[in-house]
């Protein structure tokens, strides 16, 4: 079992991603299938750039054990208010800068939960919004 | 071929390596160490882009060709050129002197490798077509990126298209030409000038294919030389018509940087430079690009023009290729009547056999094959780097600390070649100043401490 956090600024797209790529390169030295290691760090890249996009500060914390890879976002942040319309494709309550900078297309927790096996989402409007991304490694 | 093994051009000549360790920062998948005041090449990390080439200042690392009397060993001896050969002559010497030359020096027939273009351009419209999903397919042209992508990139294996690049279409094309006219095929020697040491590994040891078809590698530098002289001490004409079949503008140009990104259909990019290249291929990975259809990703600054067995400079080179390609469309060049046919009379033949195997991936970052392993030595490494300063000063002959921290979890290199570590065990007592000196002498060799042993009057 191993743990590993990191940071996450929000509203500082200069670092969106980083935290993806530090674990990239971990389940890479791990020797974790690639189609997994694949699937892992779009869920994480999405998730991460919500977090820079829409919170004002969260941590990625992540627990990778011989059975599965589990990643969770929290963020202090406006939180969804309504999770099932956030889930839509398309649906995007993204501002006109940060689509400027090609984020916010409504795609984000769509393609999160495609790419992984357990998603969880619990929000509360104020305060922030936890996410919960399971891969499992034998399949 | 032995899976554990991989055949490098590169090598690094002992008798004249000073361990200086340039190549070794430069190194982009770090696969040189400094031992006994040698560099080593780890060879399962190393992917022939030629980096440590340019840097050595004792021109210590050498491109293994073949020797060029080996053209003799058949009785019709093809040179297969790229367009960048006759790109590195100065203006004043015409392509119709330097085949003139060529024939001269022995060979029979000269065939330009990016005829091959003609055929690859639909052949690789049609494979974008059968693959709809699988995006961006990255181009197959530059094997020092294939093996980049192989050990550093093993998810993107799948991305590179099948397809073979125009050296083998044309090196195919060839022996079809011979057989055709019921030559066999060992009296026909392919030798292929190359601009460099990655398109040597991949003949030597091809990726996706059994086998090569090339019988030798000869390295442009020595060939350009070679050819240049001769062209200065006599004006030879006696080959009035160049043999090779006429390069069209597309084909002229396709191994410079945007030749394949700008003939193909979809959106294209082209990147080039070795380190562009892999900061690109991390975005890939991470899927943050959805919308490239066509990757074409060059080891080399300006591509082959900038290969490292290339003398000219490579914006010159570019420049000249460019300008040919102009002209040759205002200004078509007659052909040679006993050259090759044209390529597209056996376009059929040479698209049933254009497909390579899948491409393997070769990781060289993982720790360990198992899992439950692997997360032990990174606990380890991750332990080790705490101690390390992280300052990537490369004195204990690794390129980083974090490089140094994997070798010891490996249990190729030991904590105390760290210089931060000597003070640290000096000043606990747990290390002499002697013993120190001895292990940076395993590091740097013995002749690197005689100042030492001067000043203790040893």
């Amino acid at each position: 079992m191993m743990h590993f956090e990191f940071p996450i600024e929000g509203g500082n797209f200069l670092k969106a991603g980083s935290a993806s790529s530090q674990l990239k390169k971990i389940l890479k030295q791990l020797n974790v299938d690639p189609r997994i290691i694949k699937r892992v760090v779009v869920a994480a890249y999405e998730a991460e750039v919500n977090v820079v996009a829409h919170a004002y500060r969260g941590i990625i914390m992540i627990d990778i054990d011989t059975s599965r890879i589990c990643i969770q976002l929290v963020d202090e942040g406006p939180g969804i208010p309504d999770i099932g319309r956030a889930m839509q494709m398309g649906f995007s309550t993204a501002s006109p800068e940060v689509r400027e900078m090609g984020f916010g297309a409504g795609m984000g927790l769509p393609n999160i939960k495609s790419n992984s096996d357990e998603l969880s989402i619990t929000s509360e409007v104020g305060k922030g919004t936890t996410v919960k991304i399971t891969n499992y490694l034998e399949q | 071929m032995d899976n554990n093994t991989f055949h490098h051009a590169l090598k690094i000549r002992e008798d004249l390596c000073i361990g200086c360790s340039h190549c070794m920062n430069v190194c982009p998948t770090e696969a040189i160490r400094v031992k006994n005041g040698k560099s080593v090449l780890i060879a399962e990390k190393c992917i022939d882009c030629g980096e440590c080439f340019r840097v050595c200042p004792v021109s210590a690392i050498i491109i293994d060709h073949d020797d060029f009397n080996r053209i003799f060993d058949y009785k019709y001896r093809v040179a297969l050129i790229p367009s960048v050969f006759t790109g590195q002559f100065p203006d004043e010497i015409s392509e119709k002197q330097i085949h003139s030359v060529m024939m001269e020096l022995g060979f029979t027939h000269i065939y330009e490798v990016e005829n091959g273009v003609e055929i690859l351009v639909d052949a690789i419209n049609k494979y974008a077509e059968q693959n709809p999903v699988q995006r961006p397919l990255i181009s197959s042209f530059c094997p020092a990126v294939i093996r980049l992508i192989q050990v550093k990139f093993p998810s993107l294996v799948d991305n590179i298209i099948r397809v073979k690049p125009p050296l083998d279409i044309s090196a195919g094309f060839i022996i079809r030409e011979f057989a055709g006219s019921g030559i066999p095929a060992e009296e026909v020697g392919i030798f292929y000038v190359t601009p460099c040491a990655a398109k040597i590994a991949a003949i030597k040891d091809p990726v996706g294919e059994s086998s090569s078809s090339i019988s030798g590698v000869i390295n442009m530098d020595f060939l350009f030389s070679k050819v240049l002289r001769q062209v200065k001490q006599k004006k030879s004409d006696t080959c009035a018509i160049p043999t090779s079949g006429e390069l069209t503008a597309r084909a002229t140009c396709w191994s410079l940087t945007n030749g394949e990104a700008s003939q193909l259909s979809g959106r294209c990019l082209a990147i080039d430079e070795i380190h562009n290249v892999i900061e690109f291929l991390e975005k890939i990975e991470n899927e943050e690009l959805n919308d490239i259809d066509y990757l074409e990703l060059r080891a080399c600054d300006e591509s082959c023009a900038g290969g490292v067995l290339t003398t000219s400079n490579r914006f010159l080179t570019a420049d000249r290729l460019r300008n040919r390609a102009t002209n040759r469309d205002k200004a078509p060049v007659q052909k040679h009547p006993e050259g090759f046919r044209d390529i597209s009379s056996e376009k059929q033949f040479l698209e049933d056999n254009i497909s390579i195997d899948p491409i393997k991936p070769r990781s060289i970052l993982m720790l360990d094959e198992n899992m439950a392993e692997a997360m032990k030595k990174m606990d380890r490494v991750n332990r080790i780097m705490m101690l390390l300063p992280m300052v990537d000063c490369g004195i204990c002959g690794a390129p980083s600390c974090q490089a140094l921290a994997q070798d010891i979890v490996q249990n190729n290199a030991k904590i105390h070649q760290c210089i931060f570590i000597q003070k640290i065990l000096e000043q606990k007592g747990e290390m002499s100043l002697e013993e120190g000196v001895s292990v940076m002498q395993d590091i740097w060799g013995f002749s690197k401490t005689n100042k030492y042993r001067d000043l203790k009057g040893i």
